[in-house]
This record gives structure tokens, sequence and C-alpha cells, in this order.
């Protein structure tokens, strides 16, 4: 993957001086290892500072919202769906977007990285396969695919679905993964065991939203957690209110939701809200037979009516 | 509902039309029985803050 960076800046550097892009997003060092943010190359000189490793998990397709400009994007697998999931919505028009599409090996979690060292941790360096990990007094080399992202060693769509120019070949799709063992664990529970779960996961949130601004799918002008008329979930810490505010978010992801990864990524408390939003997608999946931006052409399950809808939960 | 943590039966979705009475009796027999035998909810209640 880190031999991609040079493809990267010659497409976005073709791209931006021959006009047919305003800006490209992609990413560039971050001021913490394994930290690295968005960047917007708006000159053939900013493309300089983009970089490519495996701490590109931010999902950039959050930046194409209702913009106006021609914009070049850098995008994943799940990126690309999400950028597909924008066109379904007319967010953006497919005319004014330049996909440059990286095949995806899987983004590492940093928080499984963070946990293994007691102390802070320096530098991280990777290569293909291993992530060497130095800080005060330890070094380190990690096998990549230990500290893989959960939703990233579960990716079965790696490369990308659409794209204008690619970096890279298409890589091989994984295809003996079981997408779906921790909710089959969680269904498995009993309302009260279920209650319970949720209630200890939740127990940490801070309702601080950053879950709800990573997300692309999260764009609504004003969100339903800070409309105060009417106010429709309590602000506080209640644990209720919490519930509320990820249960509903996790439902106005349904059919759409990618498990790009980027909710949980960027909690600073650690939650895995994922589990809410994988419930959904594999409800979609088993119901309506749905995997969210694959195709640009075809309208979402909860968007058509199809006399063959599964209704036994109506008596 | 049910992957929250709500029971089965505290949620239920019915089809009646305005002319099928007798439907509309059952189901609503059927449904407060149910939720009867299910007692109050427990889960995502909530409760006002205790103000001195």
């Amino acid at each position: 993957m880190l031999s991609y960076i040079d493809k990267i800046k010659e497409i976005s550097k073709r791209l931006l001086k021959e006009g047919q892009v305003d800006m490209v997003i992609g990413f560039r060092k971050g001021t913490l290892p394994m930290m690295n943010e968005p960047h917007f190359a708006r000159s053939p000189e900013a493309v300089e500072h983009f970089v490519w490793d495996s701490n590109c998990g931010i999902n950039l397709c959050n930046y194409l919202t209702s913009r106006t400009e021609k914009i070049g994007i850098l995008a994943k697998g799940c990126d690309s769906r999400n950028i597909v999931t924008h066109i379904i919505e007319n967010k953006i028009k497919r005319d004014q977007i330049v996909i440059i599409g990286v095949p995806c090996k899987g983004m590492i979690d940093r928080r499984k990285i963070s946990a293994m060292f007691a102390g802070e941790i320096g530098e991280v360096i990777e290569d293909d396969n291993t992530i060497t990990v130095k800080g005060k007094g330890f070094e380190k080399t990690i096998d990549k695919k230990d500290v893989l992202q959960q939703n990233c060693a579960l990716c079965i769509h790696r490369n990308p679905v659409i794209h204008d120019e690619m970096v890279a070949d298409a890589i091989e799709e994984q295809t003996d993964v079981d997408r779906y063992t921790d909710v089959r664990e969680i269904e498995a529970l009993s309302p009260q065991e279920k209650a319970t779960y949720f209630e200890k996961l939740l127990e940490p949130c801070i309702r601080c939203y950053a879950c709800r601004n990573a997300c692309p799918l999260c764009y609504c002008p004003t969100c339903f957690t800070d409309e105060s008329r009417p106010q429709w979930v309590g602000k506080g810490q209640d644990l209720t209110d919490v519930s509320t505010f990820h249960f509903l978010r996790a439902y106005h992801c349904a059919g759409r939701c990618t498990d790009c990864g980027a909710c949980e990524r960027s909690c600073p408390v650690g939650i895995n809200m994922r589990v809410f939003t994988k419930k959904l997608e594999k409800d979609c999946l088993e119901l309506f037979g749905w995997e969210a931006g694959l195709d640009p052409d075809v309208r979402p399950p909860l968007d058509t009516y199809k006399p063959g809808d599964p209704d036994d939960f109506i008596k | 509902m049910e992957h929250m943590g709500i029971e089965p039966d505290r949620l239920q979705f019915s089809w009646v039309s305005s002319a099928e009475s007798t439907k509309f009796v059952k189901v609503v027999t059927e449904v407060t029985q149910a939720i009867k035998e299910l007692g109050p909810n427990q889960n995502l209640v909530k409760t006002m803050p205790e103000v001195a």
C-alpha cells in the first residue's frame, strides 16, 4: 500500500494541472503518530503533502456533501461505496467528481496498538506487512494483520466499486470471512441481557457526537439531537437519552451504512457503536439482499416497494 | 426494537380495516393480554432527576 503514494501524487498533479478538478482530497501526516488527517490540495505544489499508509481510515466522502466545485477524491473500497450513496442521495453529482480508486488492504486500529504499550508512542513505521512501534524505552515490530480495525479485517469490498483512475491493480477480495459473528452473539441474548449489554456498552458515552460528525451519512443540516423545538431526545447524560441517540443514529443509517468504521475510529472513549449499524446491515442483507453503495443506478430498499417485501411482523 | 432489548411481544403491528370490527377486538384483546403478561416495561425508562 505504501507504494501507492507516487501514483497518487502523479494522478493528483495531473488532474490539478489540467484543470479537471479544483481540489483533490487526500491525507497528510497528522501531528501524532497513527493520526493522518484529511488534506485538501488545491494546487500541484500542495500535492506534495499527501501520504498514504495504514492510518488513512477517515472516510473522505464526508467532505463531499453538497460541494459545488469539481473535486478529485481518493477512495478506498468503503469510501467509494459512500460516494455511491452520496450520488444516489443527490449530495454530489457524478460528473463533478473524479474518483481516484485506492485498493485497500485494511487500516490499523491505533487503540489496539496503544493498548499494547505502557508508554507514549513516539514513532510508528510500517512496511507492507509489519508495523514497528517506537517509544521511550521500547521498540517492537508487530504483524499488521493482528492490529487491523475490526471492520477492515472483515471487509469484503476492498477495491473501489466506482473509479475514474486507479493507483494500482485491484487486489484480491476476502471471501472466507464471517462478517456477523458479533451480531449473532447479541441476537442470541435475552431481551434483558441485551438491555444490560447496551447499557454497559454506552455507559462511557460523553455525547460528543464525534461519531455523527465523522460519518459520511450524517449530513442533515440540523441533526435530530441538536434540535430543541421540538426536542426529540434529551441532551444530558441520562442513559435512556444516550441509548436513544445511538439507536436513532443507527436507524438513520439503515440500508446506507457501509461499515467504514469512521464512527468507531473517531470515538474518544472507544465505544464500538458499529454493533448497531452492523445489525441493520445484516438485516438489510438478509431481508432485502442489499449491500449499500454498490451501484449508483439502483434505488435502496427503504426507497422502493416490492410486493415480495417481508411483512411477517404484521399480524 | 427487539435488538435494543425490548421484548418481542411489547411492540406489535397489525393491519385492520375499518370494516373489520371483530378483528380489531381480537387484536386489542391479544395485545393487552400479551402486554399484561410481560408486566410494566423496565428498559429505556427515563427517570426525572431529583430536585431538592
